[in-house]
């Protein structure tokens, strides 16, 4: 039900994202799904990619400091209230989100939503009690 | 003016039998009252009996640093502690202040020799002393205070910071004397102008200056800027504190050191051999009149000379040159005084953070500002923003700490900090005095 997600530090200084960009070029490696928090000083690009213990190994051969963090990714339909019914899924819970994003496959009729949850278990549970759809690692890393 | 004049102009011949006396009490003294003095003049194979003349004070063991750690907090202490009435401390190498102690003797001598360095930098009985060295265990604050009181002047105890409320109080009290950090007082003139305060308009006349580096380009800046005489002062809280020695205003060129009280010695840093007079190398001092807290040739890693020519102020006591620089890696910062090693030690602390940083010294608007590059390691690395955000802000506080004043704390990525032969370089000091 948990999908690995790689997470790597960027210095907030021009061509720092090309550069991890690059090496994974190289390495034949594609992107699933992708976000960036951003900070006055430095950013954290995270990453779904199709073969996560390639894409550390390879960013840490390039001197890159890479995390690997659980998260999950869920279906919603791709239509208005979609995303609604997965928060209020969660709220009251106790559960919170430490952040998410969302990317559309044009091959799918749905939307894909990566979730990290502060208790990532708690938060599976809730979402099947409500029929929610949630992608396995290998669903995901196959899209 | 010369506040003392009898010691102050002293005969040479008279003021070396006086430091000789001295010296001969100071070391039977220690020998009987401090362990570690002992201990290291046994080693060294040499006796109180055997200084029978200045020159002998070479045979003394140095004091460092690390000896005044190894003694933390008051084993250095050569009087029983009830006499102690004061404590003061400084920055360690490490996370351990250098601690100093001051018998009620010791407080008024001290002041005597701030009222020498007040009166010598031209500040007199009627004079408002305007004074931001910042109090506290620092001793510019408090060595400043007592020697203004001493001359009769009447003191503003400001203490450092909130530039604003400092010039208000300067045009309402019509502060004459200034003493501060050269880089404050710098900074004062640059709030003057954002202020629309004219510099002349104020009743200020002098500033004295030290605990910190400056240059002869910094006073000709200070003097125009806020239209005033700036006088360079010296000391540091292992010897004394501030009023170890201070220009006088008539000249302005080398700062008399108060000899009948502290003994100078230049060496060579690296072999320890005293160096002729007038040559250039580590200032070294031995006290000749405190109690609670003497020390024998304590190395102060200032670089210097000693001026012997005859001064047209009418004092005797030898000059030092304006420091121009230390033997060691000791960074000062508004003040205050920063060994790399502190700022090490106090990262190697914080969980998971290694030890691959660098410190950034620079100054802007005439004020020392710091930043600390710390490199991203894995075990400090997370997918959340706040995570990292609150290690910064972590380390900022626990910095605050050792610099006393706030610094910057960048996250930088893996390898990009400079290493040369895989030593990194630890410190850009960026500053140009």
């Amino acid at each position: 039900m948990k999908v690995e997600q790689i997470s790597v530090f960027l210095e907030n200084k021009s061509g720092s994202l090309a550069d991890v960009t690059e090496v994974m070029a190289r390495a034949g490696i594609n992107i699933r799904a992708l976000s960036l928090a951003d900070t006055t000083d430095f950013g954290i690009l995270r990453l779904i990619v199709n073969d996560p213990e390639e894409t550390t190994a390879v960013l840490k051969k390039n001197g890159f400091t890479v995390g690997k963090t659980e998260v999950i990714a869920i279906e919603v339909p791709d239509r208005p209230g979609g995303m609604a019914r997965i928060l209020t899924a969660i709220k009251g819970r106790g559960i919170d989100v430490e952040y998410m994003y969302a990317f559309v496959q044009v091959s799918r009729k749905n939307a894909i939503i990566i979730f990290r949850f502060d208790d990532l278990d708690k938060a599976i549970a809730a979402l099947q009690a409500e029929g929610v759809k949630i992608l396995t690692g290998e669903e995901v890393q196959a899209l | 003016m010369l506040w003392d004049e009898e010691f102050e102009t002293l005969p040479r011949e008279a003021l070396e039998a006086l430091q000789l006396k001295r010296l001969k009490n100071l070391v039977e003294r220690v020998y009987t009252a401090v362990p570690h003095y002992r201990n290291k003049m046994d080693e060294a194979g040499v006796k109180p009996t055997d200084i029978k003349s200045l020159a002998d004070t070479a045979k003394l063991p140095f004091t460092t640093k690390s000896d005044l750690r190894d003694n933390y907090p008051f084993g250095l202490f050569a009087v029983p502690f009830s006499r102690v009435v004061r404590i003061h401390a400084s920055s360690g190498t490490t996370g351990k202040p250098t601690v100093v102690g001051y018998t009620k003797r010791d407080i008024d001598s001290w002041a005597e020799l701030m009222a020498r360095t007040m009166a010598g930098g031209g500040a007199h009985q009627g004079d408002v002393v305007h004074n931001a060295y910042g109090y506290g265990l620092f001793t510019g604050g408090l060595g400043a205070h007592y020697g203004a009181e001493r001359i009769g002047a009447a003191v503003i105890p400001i203490s450092g910071g909130n530039s604003k409320r400092q010039i208000m109080i300067m045009q309402d009290f019509g502060s004459t004397v200034l003493t501060c950090t050269p880089s404050y007082a710098l900074n004062l003139a640059d709030v003057m102008k954002e202020m629309g305060v004219d510099p002349a308009s104020l009743k200020l006349r002098v500033g004295l200056f030290g605990a910190e580096p400056w240059s002869e380009r910094m006073r000709t800046e200070i003097e125009k800027r806020l239209s005033i005489d700036a006088v360079d002062i010296y000391g540091l809280s292992e010897v004394m504190g501030p009023g170890v020695a201070a220009e006088c205003i008539e000249q302005k060129h080398g700062l008399h050191v108060f000899e009948d009280h502290f003994l100078p010695e230049i060496i060579d840093p690296d072999t320890g051999k005293v160096l002729p007079l007038g040559e250039k190398g580590e200032l070294v001092f031995t006290t000749l009149a405190k109690e609670a807290f003497p020390v024998i040739r304590y190395r102060t890693r200032d670089i210097s000379r000693l001026i012997t020519e005859s001064c047209s102020c009418g004092r005797t006591f030898y000059r030092m040159e304006r420091v121009t620089g230390r033997t060691d890696d000791m960074l000062i910062i508004r003040g205050v005084n920063v060994f790399p090693s502190q700022i090490e030690h106090l990262l190697m602390n914080i969980e998971g953070v290694e030890p691959h940083y660098q410190i950034i010294v620079d100054r802007k608007q005439s004020l020392d500002i710091v930043e600390v590059h710390v490199e991203v390691s894995e075990r400090i690395f997370s997918d959340e923003v706040k995570v990292l955000e609150n290690l910064g802000r972590k380390i900022e506080r626990e910095m605050k700490d050792v610099l006393l004043t706030s610094c910057k704390v960048k996250l930088v990525g893996p390898k990009t900090i400079e290493r040369s032969e895989g030593k990194a370089k630890r410190v850009i000091d960026k500053r140009k005095l």
